[in-house]
C-alpha cells in the first residue's frame, strides 16, 4: 500500500461519511422541529383508509402492516400476469421477426418499432383514459362465451368455489415435488446408461393424476360460479358473484405486457440468431432428427443468450409496475408510498421501506440469475 | 398438353395455373375490399360462416395454385419466395393482407375523412371521427405548459440558440476537433444552463454561482500562459482564490446590487411544462448522468476497494428502485434532509433524481465496454509508460464508448421516455398536460385524440434517436 492508493480512497470515504452526516443530522433537527420522532412503531397502528382492490381481507381496522402487504400483494399480482403475457407475446413476436415471411417479418418489426418508442405511462393512460372507457355499460355488455363480461366497470369472469382448497394446493405441490425427482431421476439415467426416459409424458400425468386423486378422496369440491347481472339503483347496474377484475389492472397489466413483449422480442431474436448455422448442421450431420437438433443443441444455446436479458426485462416490468399510481392501481407505491404516507407524513420511513422492497426484490433475483447463468455457462477447460 | 392436376401445380401448364391461380386470388382481395371499404357483401347469397370464410379459401387456394418453383417469372418467383413459401405462410399472409385492407377504412374514417379539423370550441366536433381542433386549440398549452403567452419566444429562442450551438460540432474544422469534448462535457452544459437561467426562468444577471463561471473564466484565459510544468498547481489553488476574491474582497457589495436587477419577467419552473419542458429535463438529465455514469463505470472497475465498493453499493441501489420512488423521495423525503432555510427548485431536485438514476444504468452500460476490452489494450498502455488517467484518456475510453454506443443510445432512449413520470411531483410536460387538458369542462371526451398525438409526437423522437444511433453505431464500426 502506498500514499497514491490510500488518499483517494480515504478522501472518498471522508466525503461520503460528510454528506451522509449532513443529511442525517438535517433529518434529526427537521423531525425535533416538527415534533416526529422516528421509528416504525406506526406500522402496527390502526390505519383506517380503504384500498378498492385487494387480494387479502382487509379494510380501515387493520394495521399499516396490512394496508402493506395488500399494495405489496397486488404489486406482485399484476407483475405476474404481465411476465407471462409479456413472454407469450414477446416469444411469438421473436419468431415472427425470424420468419422468412417478409409480410409477418414486417408486421412483427412494426409492432416491435411502435410499441417500444412510446413512453410506457402514456400507453397506461391510452389503455385506461381512452381504449377502456369506450367499453359498454355493464347492462349493454354482450357476453364473450356466455359467461364472460368485459364492461366499463371491469372485466367479470366465472369464479371457482372451493371446498377444502388447501388438500387441492398440497397435491398440486407434491406434483411439482415429484415432477423433479422424476427429472433428477431421468438426467441421472440418461448421463450413466444413454436411456432417454419420456420426462413430458409423466410429467403431465402426474400434474393431471394428483389433483384428480385429491378430487376423488380428498374430498376436495369446486364449482363454478358465473356472474349475474344485478341491478344496484335505477340506472346503476354491476354484476354479482365470479370474479371481478378492475379496469385499472387490465389496462396496467395490458400495457406492461406489450411494452416489456417488445423487448423480449428483441432478446428473443438475439438468441436464436446467436446459434451459429454450423452447430445445427454438426448436429443433422450426427444423425439427429430436427426435433432433437432443436431440443438439444439450438434451444440449451439459444436460451443461454436469450434468459440473462430476459430476466432483466421481467425486472423492470416488475419496477414499471409501480406507474400503476398513475391510474390508481393500489399497489404498493400508491397504497404505502400514496396514502399511508399522507396519513402518517412519515416521509423518511415509508419511502425507505418502499425503496428497500423494490430493492430486495431485485437484488434476490438478481443473485438467482447470477447463480443460473453460472449453471449454465459454457465450462471451458 | 398435360393433364392439370391442381393438387401440385407444377411448370408444365404454368399459364393455366397462374391465370387460375391470380384471378382467385384478386377475388378474394376484391371481396374483403368492396366489404371493408364499400361495405357490399357479395358473398351474402351463402350461409354465414361460410360467407365469412370464403375469401380465406378462395385466397388460400389462388395462393397454393401459383405456388411453382423456378417458374422463369422473376415477380412470381419473389412473391413465392416472400410470402408464399408453403400453405402456413400462405395462410398468414393471407390473414395478414386482409386485417390491413379491413382496419384501414375505420382508421382513415377516424383520423382524416370524419374527423374536425377547424374550429375553437367542443361544438365544433360533430363528427364520429377525431376531433383535432381540440389539438389545434390546446397546441401552445401541450408545447409550452403555463408559460405566459408573450413570454414564449424566450423558449423559442433559447432552444433555437442551443440546437445552433450543439451542431457546432459538426462543422468544425480538423483544427478545432480536439477540443469538441472538452466544449460538450463543459463549455456546452454551461451555456446552455445559463440560456435556461436567463432567458427561460427569467433570473437575475447576478447570482451565486457567478462568482465561480467568472473565476473559472478568468483562471482558464490566464491558464494559458503558464508552462505546463506548473499547470496543475495553478488549476488547483488560481481559481479558488480568485473565488474568494471576487466574492469577500472586490466586487462583493456592488454585486449583490446587481443581483437585483432582472432582464426579463421572472416565471417560476412550476408554470413550465409541455414539451419545451420535456425537452429541457431530458437534455440536462442526459448530460450530467454521462459523466456521473462514467465515473461510476470506472470507479467500479478499480483496484480500490473503498471506492469499488461505493460503486458499486450505489450503482446497485439506484438500479434496484423503480424511478417513481425516486422521484417521491425527491420530492417528500429530500426536503428533511436538508436545513430549513435552504431550498432546492422542484426542478433542480427532479433533474439531480432522474440523472443519478440513470446514471447507474449508464455506468453499466459502459462497463460492458469496458469488460469487452482484451486485457492487452491495458497492458500495451501501461507499457508505454502511461499513468491511470492517460491510459483511460487515450487509450480504453475512446475504444470501450465505441462499443457501447447501441447501448448507451438505449439509455438515453430510456430517458426520454421516463420524462413523462415527473407528475408525480407536480410538474406537467406533455403527458401531464394532457391529462390536465383532458379534465377541462369544456373539453371533456377527447382523451383519445390526446393520447394519440402524444404518442406520435414521442414516437418520432424516439424512434429519429434509434436511427441516429444506428447510423452512429455503424459509422464507427472498427474490425476487432
Amino acid at each position: 500500500m502506498n500514499f497514491k492508493k490510500i488518499l483517494p480512497q480515504l478522501l472518498t470515504l471522508v466525503v461520503v461519511i460528510i454528506v451522509f452526516g449532513f443529511f442525517s443530522y438535517n433529518a434529526q433537527v427537521n423531525m425535533e422541529n416538527r415534533g416526529i420522532t422516528f421509528g416504525y412503531g406506526f406500522l402496527t397502528q390502526e390505519s383506517s383508509f380503504d384500498v378498492q382492490f385487494s387480494l387479502i381481507e382487509y379494510d380501515g381496522s387493520h394495521s399499516y402492516f396490512r394496508a402493506y402487504l395488500v399494495g405489496l400483494l397486488n404489486t406482485i399480482l399484476v407483475s405476474v400476469i404481465g411476465i407471462i403475457f409479456a413472454t407469450i407475446i414477446g416469444v411469438i413476436v421473436g419468431i415472427a421477426r425470424l420468419s422468412s415471411n417478409y409480410l409477418i417479418e414486417r408486421t412483427a418489426a412494426i409492432y416491435v418499432e411502435f410499441f417500444r418508442n412510446i413512453p410506457l405511462l402514456l400507453q397506461i393512460f391510452f389503455w385506461y383514459f381512452a381504449a377502456l372507457r369506450a367499453l359498454p355499460l355493464p347492462e349493454k355488455a354482450e357476453p364473450m362465451f356466455g359467461v364472460f363480461f368485459l364492461t366499463i366497470k371491469g372485466f367479470f369472469v366465472p369464479a371457482f368455489v372451493w371446498n377444502n382448497l388447501d388438500i387441492f394446493i398440497y397435491s398440486v405441490i407434491a406434483a411439482i415435488v415429484a415432477i423433479v425427482f422424476v427429472r433428477l431421476y431421468a438426467k441421472k439415467k440418461q448421463e450413466n446408461q444413454g436411456i432417454q426416459t419420456p420426462v413430458l409424458l409423466i410429467s403431465i400425468g402426474l400434474l393431471i393424476i394428483l389433483p384428480l386423486l385429491s378430487f376423488l378422496l380428498g374430498g376436495v369440491d369446486a364449482s363454478i360460479q358465473i356472474p349475474v347481472i344485478e341491478q344496484l339503483s335505477k340506472t346503476s347496474f354491476t354484476y354479482k358473484g365470479g370474479l371481478k377484475l378492475p379496469p385499472e389492472l387490465i389496462s396496467l397489466a395490458l400495457a406492461l405486457s406489450l411494452y416489456t413483449a417488445t423487448f423480449i422480442a428483441e432478446c428473443v431474436r438475439a438468441g436464436v440468431q446467436g446459434v451459429s448455422k454450423g452447430q445445427k448442421e454438426a448436429a443433422a450431420s450426427i444423425g439427429l432428427t430436427p426435433n432433437q437438433v432443436l431440443k438439444l443443441v439450438v434451444m440449451p444455446q439459444a436460451l443461454r443468450i436469450i434468459i440473462p436479458p430476459t430476466t432483466n426485462q421481467y425486472l423492470n416490468l416488475t419496477k414499471n409496475s409501480s406507474l400503476a399510481a398513475a391510474i390508481a392501481y393500489p399497489d404498493l407505491v400508491l397504497v404505502f408510498a400514496g396514502t399511508a404516507l399522507m396519513q402518517t407524513g412519515r416521509a423518511i420511513e415509508i419511502v425507505s421501506i418502499t425503496m428497500l422492497t423494490y430493492l430486495t426484490l431485485s437484488i434476490t433475483i438478481s443473485i438467482f440469475m447470477n447463480w443460473y447463468n453460472k449453471k449454465i455457462a459454457i465450462k471451458e477447460k | 398438353m398435360n393433364k392439370l392436376n391442381f393438387l401440385s401445380p407444377d411448370k408444365n401448364n404454368l399459364y393455366a395455373y397462374l391465370y387460375s391461380g391470380i384471378s382467385l386470388l384478386s377475388l378474394s382481395i376484391l371481396i374483403v375490399f368492396l366489404n371493408s371499404f364499400f361495405s357490399l357483401d357479395l358473398t351474402s347469397f351463402l350461409p354465414g360462416t361460410i360467407s365469412y370464410f370464403l375469401p380465406l379459401i378462395i385466397g388460400f387456394i389462388g395462393l397454393h395454385l401459383i405456388r411453382i418453383e423456378y417458374s422463369g417469372i422473376k415477380f412470381l418467383d419473389i412473391i413465392n419466395k416472400n410470402i408464399n413459401t408453403n400453405n402456413f405462410n400462405a395462410l398468414l399472409s393471407l390473414l395478414i393482407i386482409f386485417a390491413v385492407i379491413k382496419s384501414l377504412p375505420p382508421l382513415l374514417s377516424w383520423f382524416i375523412i370524419d374527423a374536425n379539423f377547424a374550429g375553437d370550441s367542443k361544438d365544433a366536433c360533430s363528427g364520429s371521427g377525431a376531433c383535432w381542433a381540440y389539438i389545434k386549440t390546446w397546441f401552445n398549452r401541450f408545447m409550452y405548459g403555463m408559460y405566459p403567452n408573450a413570454e414564449q419566444w424566450r423558449i423559442n429562442l433559447s432552444f433555437i440558440a442551443l440546437a445552433f450551438l450543439g451542431g457546432v460540432g459538426f462543422f468544425a474544422t480538423e483544427k478545432f476537433k480536439k477540443y469538441l469534448t472538452l466544449y460538450y462535457v463543459v463549455v456546452y452544459p454551461v451555456i446552455a444552463f445559463l440560456f435556461i437561467f436567463f432567458f427561460i426562468s427569467g433570473g437575475p444577471i447576478f447570482f451565486d454561482f457567478s462568482y465561480g463561471i467568472i473565476a473559472a473564466v478568468i483562471s482558464i484565459v490566464i491558464g494559458f500562459f503558464i508552462p505546463s510544468k506548473f499547470k496543475m498547481y495553478y488549476f488547483l489553488i488560481i481559481p479558488i482564490t480568485i473565488y474568494i476574491l471576487l466574492k469577500y474582497v472586490f466586487f462583493y457589495e456592488e454585486l449583490i446590487e446587481l443581483g437585483k436587477i432582472q432582464a426579463f419577467e421572472w416565471v417560476e419552473t412550476g408554470a413550465w411544462g409541455g414539451l419545451s419542458l420535456t425537452f429541457i429535463v431530458s437534455f440536462f438529465c442526459l448530460i450530467f448522468c454521462f459523466p456521473v455514469g462514467l465515473f461510476l463505470s470506472l470507479g467500479r472497475r478499480s483496484d480500490l476497494p473503498i471506492i469499488k465498493y461505493i460503486s458499486i453499493g450505489f450503482i446497485e441501489f439506484w438500479r434496484g428502485v423503480p424511478l417513481i420512488t425516486v422521484l417521491f423521495m425527491s420530492s417528500v423525503m429530500f426536503p428533511m434532509f436538508l436545513p430549513e432555510d435552504m431550498f432546492i427548485d422542484k426542478l433542480v431536485r427532479v433533474i439531480i433524481a432522474i440523472s443519478l438514476f440513470e446514471a447507474a444504468y449508464v455506468a453499466e452500460v459502459i462497463r460492458g465496454g469496458l469488460q469487452a476490452l482484451p486485457r492487452g489494450q491495458y497492458d500495451a498502455a501501461k507499457s508505454l509508460g502511461m499513468g491511470y488517467w492517460k491510459m483511460h484518456i487515450f487509450v480504453i475510453l475512446p475504444q470501450a464508448l465505441k462499443l457501447v454506443i447501441p447501448g448507451i443510445a438505449n439509455t438515453f432512449l430510456a430517458l426520454v421516455k421516463d420524462t413523462p413520470l415527473i407528475f408525480v411531483v407536480g410538474l406537467l410536460e406533455i403527458v401531464g398536460m394532457l391529462n390536465l387538458a383532458k379534465t377541462n369542462p369544456e373539453w371533456l371526451g377527447f382523451a383519445m385524440e390526446g393520447y394519440v398525438f402524444a404518442s406520435i409526437v414521442f414516437f418520432i423522437i424516439c424512434y429519429a434517436m434509434s436511427k441516429y444511433s444506428y447510423n452512429l453505431e455503424q459509422k464507427y464500426k472498427t474490425e476487432r
